[in-house]
């Protein structure tokens, strides 16, 4: 890191060294004011805010207005919820898909990334604009185009597997008519829909961090292990991997960080907040909060289950990136 | 034989990744017959842009045009991006330039609140637009991702502005300009294209954004395009012609913006260690 000087050595600066030190020390913090104020009203200010609310019994938009009291109840929210057998439900559900999630990210992410590394240029350019195209499609509209691609009359995935010979399809599932089947009646099957979803939205983040990674890296050092015969996998674990330690620790944590709070992809494919099976954290509070009878306090006690889980990871992100801050 | 297999695999990947935004253009182009026949045809055979006149012409909502959530939906995101554009530039300036006591605090804070799962805010967002009096309008949106966008984009700006060499500033501050117009003649115009490629993100962080805007609007009229899309999308019986055609509509521009900023997106979120 450069040196910082706060004041450049003018003429100006040595005339009138009072007035001019005071200006300066004073320039920072005034740039930073707008920001400050921001972040701190419209950040912290609700994170404190949702914790507070946590404490209440708050069942009317009325009592939001101020209209009407706020009846303390403690951590009567936090027992309710913690005490339902549905909340296990929502955390495993919750877990589990962030597990699956990260797992399937991360590895196909890698794969892509290394095969980027090694595809020719043309190749490797065209594969790269494609992926692109799946990482800036909206959540939202990624979401639709799938939830038609599944569509249980014109879908593609519906029309496939009417095309399987009816033998085999009714060998393996048990039925060759799939017009007409409910590719999201099921919570399991829902649930691997919805991970293909985040998964392809996800994945070309970590391919082309990953790739930028391994740029990065002198390809000397993998060139002379291949020539002495290492294979590839023993090439990536003993050499790429621990190159890009830092980049996948940090790929890892938000990954982690993104796929606990997946919301609009859920949301769109439920088609709502009704299908309660299949609810994880982020949409078991909204429903709560804004679901008819509206449970404010009830849904702000699940955001604060869920903001705790997530502090502890961004923990972990903020120690890595601190580390590599310091190293560079 | 190793190059085809990896080629193979390349294409494979681009397949998987490519094929919903081909699939959803193509369904546009299709007429109604084509999209709901029993064998899907992977081009459209008779391409037809009827969904498109639809949509443009029609009403997605009962009384509401497409034009009236796109005029809603660019007022906002452009809101956004003026205003957070504005004080990112102040605060990376700041921390980009001066040395000062809280520095290091100030990027810390930055990094936990990109952190803060926003889904956990709503409720209290939803609260503070209560008492604002603010709920069912636009700026109560716009106030929401300013918040939401202004972490990222001083994260990102620091970087464009510590790019400029100081000696620029410093040689203009002994010919005597003043730290304003030192400010205005040099270092903005210096950074500008950091500060597009900044504005385009808060402009699809706005431009994408669903729940808030879900919660925050009521009036039918003051939806934004993604609200509108889900309720016109969620109808018993989707007609997937016009809701393809006007997914194509609302994530064109996304994909185009996205495209030109991309690979400032990896080093602003994995390399956060931009040098400052």
């Amino acid at each position: 890191m450069t040196t910082l000087t706060e004041v450049p050595e003018t003429a100006a600066a040595r005339e009138t060294p009072a007035r001019r030190r005071r200006r300066v020390d004073r320039l920072p913090y005034l740039l930073l004011l707008p920001a400050l104020v921001i972040i701190g009203v419209l950040l912290l200010w609700p994170l404190g805010q949702v914790v507070a609310m946590s404490f209440y019994r708050l069942n009317s938009v009325r009592q939001l207005r101020g209209d009407r009291e706020w009846p303390w109840v403690g951590l009567g929210n936090y027992t309710q919820i913690l005490s339902d057998p549905f909340f296990l439900t929502v955390l495993r559900n919750t877990v589990l898909f962030a597990v699956a999630n990260v797992l399937l990210t991360m590895v196909l992410g890698t794969l892509v990334g290394l095969l980027l590394n090694r595809l020719g240029r043309k190749m490797a350019t065209f594969v790269a604009s494609c992926v692109m195209l799946a990482w800036a499609t909206p959540a939202l509209t990624g979401t639709i185009v799938w939830k038609w691609i599944f569509d249980d009359t014109s879908g593609l995935v519906t029309w496939l597997f009417n095309a399987l010979p009816d033998g085999l399809s009714n060998g393996l599932f048990g039925r060759s008519d799939w017009t007409g089947y409910g590719w999201f009646n099921s919570p399991l099957l829902f649930f691997a829909i919805l991970t293909l979803v985040v998964v392809w939205h996800s994945f070309p983040f970590i391919a082309v961090s990953v790739l930028a990674g391994l740029k990065s890296v002198p390809s000397e050092l993998h060139e002379a292990a291949r020539v002495d015969g290492a294979s590839a996998w023993r090439v990536f674990w003993r050499i790429t991997f621990p190159l890009l330690r830092p980049v996948f620790g940090i790929l890892i944590v938000l990954s982690t960080i993104w796929d606990f709070k997946v919301f609009t992809q859920q949301f769109v494919l439920a088609g709502g907040t009704q299908d309660r099976p299949t609810f994880m954290l982020s949409i078991y509070s909204y429903a709560e909060a804004f679901s008819p009878p509206p449970k404010y306090g009830l849904g702000a006690a699940i955001a604060v289950i869920l903001t705790l889980i997530l502090l502890v990871v961004t923990g972990f992100y903020v120690r890595m990136v601190l580390r590599q801050e310091d190293e560079s | 034989m190793r190059k085809v297999a990896l080629n193979a695999a390349g294409l494979l990947v681009a397949l998987f990744a490519a094929f919903p935004v081909y699939w959803m253009i193509s369904t546009s182009l299709k007429p109604s017959s084509e999209i709901f026949s029993s064998t899907p045809q992977p081009v459209p055979t008779h391409p037809t842009l009827t969904h498109y006149r639809e949509i443009l012409t029609g009403n997605l909502i009962p009384g509401v045009s497409f034009f009236d959530f796109f005029l809603n939906s660019a007022l906002v995101a452009v809101s956004t991006v003026v205003l957070s554009g504005l004080v990112a530039l102040l605060a990376a300036t700041a921390v980009a330039r001066f040395r000062f006591k809280l520095r290091t605090s100030f990027l810390i804070m930055l990094l936990v609140v990109q952190m803060i799962p926003l889904e956990a805010l709503v409720i209290p967002l939803f609260l503070m637009i209560q008492r604002l009096g603010l709920y069912n309008t636009l700026p109560s949106l716009i106030l929401t991702y300013l918040g939401f966008s202004l972490p990222f984009a001083v994260w990102m700006l620091r970087g464009f502005v510590a790019a400029v060499p100081k000696e620029l500033e410093e040689a203009a501050a002994i010919d005597g300009a003043s730290r304003a117009q030192t400010f205005r003649r040099i270092l903005f115009p210096l950074v500008a294209p950091g500060l597009v490629a900044t504005s385009i993100f808060s402009f699809i962080t706005a431009w994408n954004e669903l729940i808030f805007a879900l919660t925050f609007i009521n009036d039918q009229g003051r939806y934004t395009l993604p609200v509108a899309m889900t309720f016109f999308f969620g109808r018993d019986d989707t007609n997937w012609g016009p809701v393809m055609a006007a997914s194509t509509l609302f994530t064109l521009p996304v994909i185009i913006f996205f495209l030109l900023v991309q690979r400032r997106m990896v080093s602003g979120l994995v390399a956060g260690a931009v040098k400052g």
